[in-house]
């Protein structure tokens, strides 16, 4: 398997003075194990406080789990790497960089020259549809916009995985569906495998090959569930599929 | 009542009237005044050129300006290194802030005739106690400014490999320039304070200088002209910080705007 996630824990502190007592520490996340295939798109569906959020960050090399292993591709995880990318759920652009500079940044910290950087940042900001904006700060876009150049900047390194942080979950609800379908195309042209975190049961129907539903308290997967309709999602609205309420009802009982 | 609502939309009028009727007005009772207490502007421009020809006024200004501009970078550039250090080293962040602290609580004046006593009355004794007063909102806001960046803006450079120093240089500083640049801001008045402080207690040379022994000769017209090219280098340093602030937040103005 291409990611595969083996009795991973994770605990936080939340109580600095007793150390020692058990109530003193919150396990999040409790021997989650999951494997994901290489150009899968999987969703980590849950309320939040469930951990999914904090499994992402342990895949991308941000946090250090307590125990159990992340391998992607066969190699260990325990620190960021070139080929995870991550879009976030505040967009992560940095307001003194203009959009075309904030999408070349990966490859500013590779040490690749001016040049080289907008050769491959110019195609992947016409590919989100930014391209009449690339002298723009971040503040001059709306929203939507600027969570596109979040996934352009994403995808500037040709990442094999892209985790992915609830990155619709501030926008309004128009904005958000066209993000969703220019997702999966994006996602159909770089075949890239994609970690996605939500809470809507809608977006992960949508955009989902499988979801992976959480429990809270501790942090856990309770079920995987492989939404019918996966094939034909990108050219049809999966609305209007004749399983889609009765699965839908399905995930609202579990979460 | 239209009268009033086309001066509320052009403000200029107003304060250019006000200021050419101060004018008009100490002018003219200016003259009634003995004038070992008070002089009036064209006596004082008399007085301008009196000592602009001997050239007394352009040796006075650069032996101002020779320590204040040493200073005032040593301020920026060392309260900047401070507080870059002091807010990344969590030990000389311990180690440092009782003597910073000590430093800022006691009154820098009352520390200018210990100064001297070290540096002496050149432009080593006005840089240092300069530096002394100066140094201060650099540090104290740079120090903020790193400690302010979220965890959220690290974690961009952190996901995509950044080694701390380019941390540091494209996300951490670039971050906090709007603390700095405010520091920078009150460095700068502070250290005109410091300049004309030093020249007062060193007595010798210097705008400050000028305004002691023009004071103590009574030459009352000519201690006004000090006093005025003073306040316009406060003008002057000023503005020079809102073009640098306009050149390096301009991201911020663009935010501005679109409030």
């Amino acid at each position: 398997m291409f990611i595969e996630i083996r009795k991973l824990t994770k605990k936080f502190q939340i109580d600095r003075k007793s150390r020692d007592s058990a109530a003193a520490v919150l396990t999040v996340l409790e021997d989650i194990d999951l494997e994901i295939r290489q150009g899968e798109f999987v969703s980590l569906l849950g309320a939040s406080g469930c951990g999914k959020t904090t499994l992402l960050r342990i895949v991308s090399g941000l946090l250090a789990a307590d125990g159990g292993t992340v391998e992607v591709g066969g190699k260990r995880v325990t620190r960021p790497r070139p080929d995870l990318s991550m879009v976030f759920q505040n967009f992560g652009l940095l307001p003194w960089r203009s959009v075309l500079d904030n999408v070349a940044f990966p490859l500013e910290i590779d040490g690749q020259s001016k040049e080289a950087r907008y050769t491959v940042a110019r195609p992947l900001l016409k590919l989100v549809g930014l391209d009449q904006f690339e002298r723009h700060y971040p503040h001059e876009l709306s929203g939507g916009m600027q969570q596109r150049v979040g996934i352009a900047r994403a995808l500037t390194r040709n990442p094999s995985v892209l985790l992915m942080d609830e990155p619709f979950a501030a926008l309004d609800a128009q904005t958000r569906e066209v993000l969703q379908s220019d997702l999966l195309r994006i996602w159909n042209e770089t075949k890239c495998t994609v970690l996605f975190v939500t809470h809507s049961i809608d977006e992960a129907l949508l955009l989902s090959d499988r979801i992976v539903v959480f429990k809270s308290n501790p942090g856990r997967v309770h079920a995987i569930v492989a939404p019918p309709f996966a094939g034909v999602r990108t050219t049809a609205d999966v609305r209007m599929h004749a399983s889609f309420g009765a699965t839908h009802a399905e995930l609202r009982q579990m979460i | 009542m239209k009268a009033a609502a086309y001066l509320k939309t052009h403000p200029n009028i107003l304060r250019i009237g006000a200021v050419v009727v101060f004018f008009i007005a100490w002018e003219f009772f200016g003259r009634d005044v003995n004038p070992l207490f008070l002089s009036y502007p064209t006596a004082i421009g008399r007085a301008f050129m009196a000592i602009t020809q001997t050239g007394e006024l352009q040796r006075a200004f650069m032996a101002s300006m020779v320590p204040f501009a040493i200073g005032l970078a040593i301020s920026i550039v060392g309260g900047m290194i401070i507080g870059v250090a002091t807010a990344h080293l969590w030990w000389l962040d311990q180690i440092s802030e009782p003597f910073l602290s000590a430093l800022y609580a006691i009154p820098r004046v009352a520390l200018v005739p210990l100064i001297i006593l070290w540096a002496g009355l050149e432009t080593t004794g006005k840089v240092a106690i300069l530096v002394s007063i100066a140094i201060f909102p650099v540090i104290i806001n740079t120090y903020a400014g790193i400690k302010d960046v979220r965890g959220a803006m690290l974690d961009i450079g952190r996901v995509y490999c950044a080694t701390p120093s380019q941390i540091f240089w494209k996300i951490t500083l670039p971050a906090s320039m709007p603390y700095v640049l405010a520091g920078i801001r009150l460095s700068v008045g502070l250290a005109i304070i410091g300049m004309v402080v030093a020249e007062f207690f060193t007595a010798i040379t210097g705008l400050g200088g000028l305004i002691v022994f023009f004071a103590n000769s009574f030459a009352t017209a000519k201690l006004f002209v000090p006093i005025i090219v003073i306040g316009l280098l406060g003008i002057v340093t000023s503005e020079a910080i809102s073009m640098l602030e306009r050149y390096l937040l301009a991201w911020r103005d663009s935010e501005k705007r679109r409030n």
